[in-house]
């Protein structure tokens, strides 16, 4: 088998194991390691990632499903506020300074990890 | 009215690129008392009709390597399964701690990573 198979299979397992286990950070995962290891331009790491998330969440999602951790009272609000706050995410995209943006989420995330850990 | 407000901002970061799991998870958790499991569940679903809509645009725009994508999702299928059964395993609060580890790591991530 070929490097370059090689990297492509440990990206997979590793995008797999993390979304599965977190419900969540495959794009995370995913999105740098085509940039990085793949060399794969970054709009289309971006598209290329969705097309690998989706069948994995859908896989996921069927065995969250089975083992009843999907509380439906729950996810109609939340998907409903989810496909309109999208929505205007991807339109305020280029209207917004996403640098900015970015260092406020890391602080935000950094705050809730140590909230996470310590609770 | 609550909830909707909560899946709408991690919608709109999600919309963004920036990652609505990370802001919806702890979201629901802290704020709303699920378990770690639940709130990864509901993310799961959230996710869904979102990343169908985005995906058809960009396989309209051709954006999409398909030749990279084919063997990480052979690969990545089996390590989504391995990985779920896993969560289903672990008890809440500790998953929720292996969470936080991960959260972790991303925001340091995103404090020191240069971007153009």
């Amino acid at each position: 088998m070929d490097k370059k198979k090689i990297k492509l299979l440990a990206i997979g397992i590793g995008t797999g194991l993390i979304n599965g286990l977190f419900g969540s950070g495959g794009g995370t995962i995913v999105v740098p390691s085509l940039v990085f290891i793949m060399g794969i331009d970054d709009y289309k790491a971006h598209a290329t990632a969705i097309s690998i998330i989706l069948p994995l969440s859908i896989i996921s999602t069927i065995i969250y499903l089975t083992k009843g951790s999907i509380p439906f009272n729950i996810v109609v609000p939340v998907t409903i506020g989810g496909v309109l706050g999208s929505y205007l995410g991807a339109k305020l995209l280029n209207k917004i300074p996403i640098n900015i943006l970015r260092k406020i989420f890391g602080v935000v995330i950094v705050y809730t990890a140590i909230r996470m850990i310590f609770k | 009215m609550i909830l909707a407000l909560i899946g709408f901002f991690s919608g709109m970061i999600g919309g963004m690129g920036i990652g609505g799991g990370a802001i919806l998870i702890p979201a629901l958790v802290i704020l709303h008392g699920i378990e770690q499991q639940e709130a990864q569940g509901v993310n799961l679903v959230v996710f869904l009709p979102v990343a169908l809509t985005a995906l058809v645009i960009h396989h309209k725009k051709e954006n999409i390597e398909f030749a990279y994508a084919k063997p990480i999702i052979f690969i990545g299928l089996i390590g989504s399964i391995i990985g779920s059964f896993l969560a289903m395993k672990i008890d809440s609060s500790s998953l929720g701690k292996y969470f936080g580890f991960f959260l972790l790591f991303i925001g340091i991530y995103e404090l020191f990573q240069k971007k153009e």
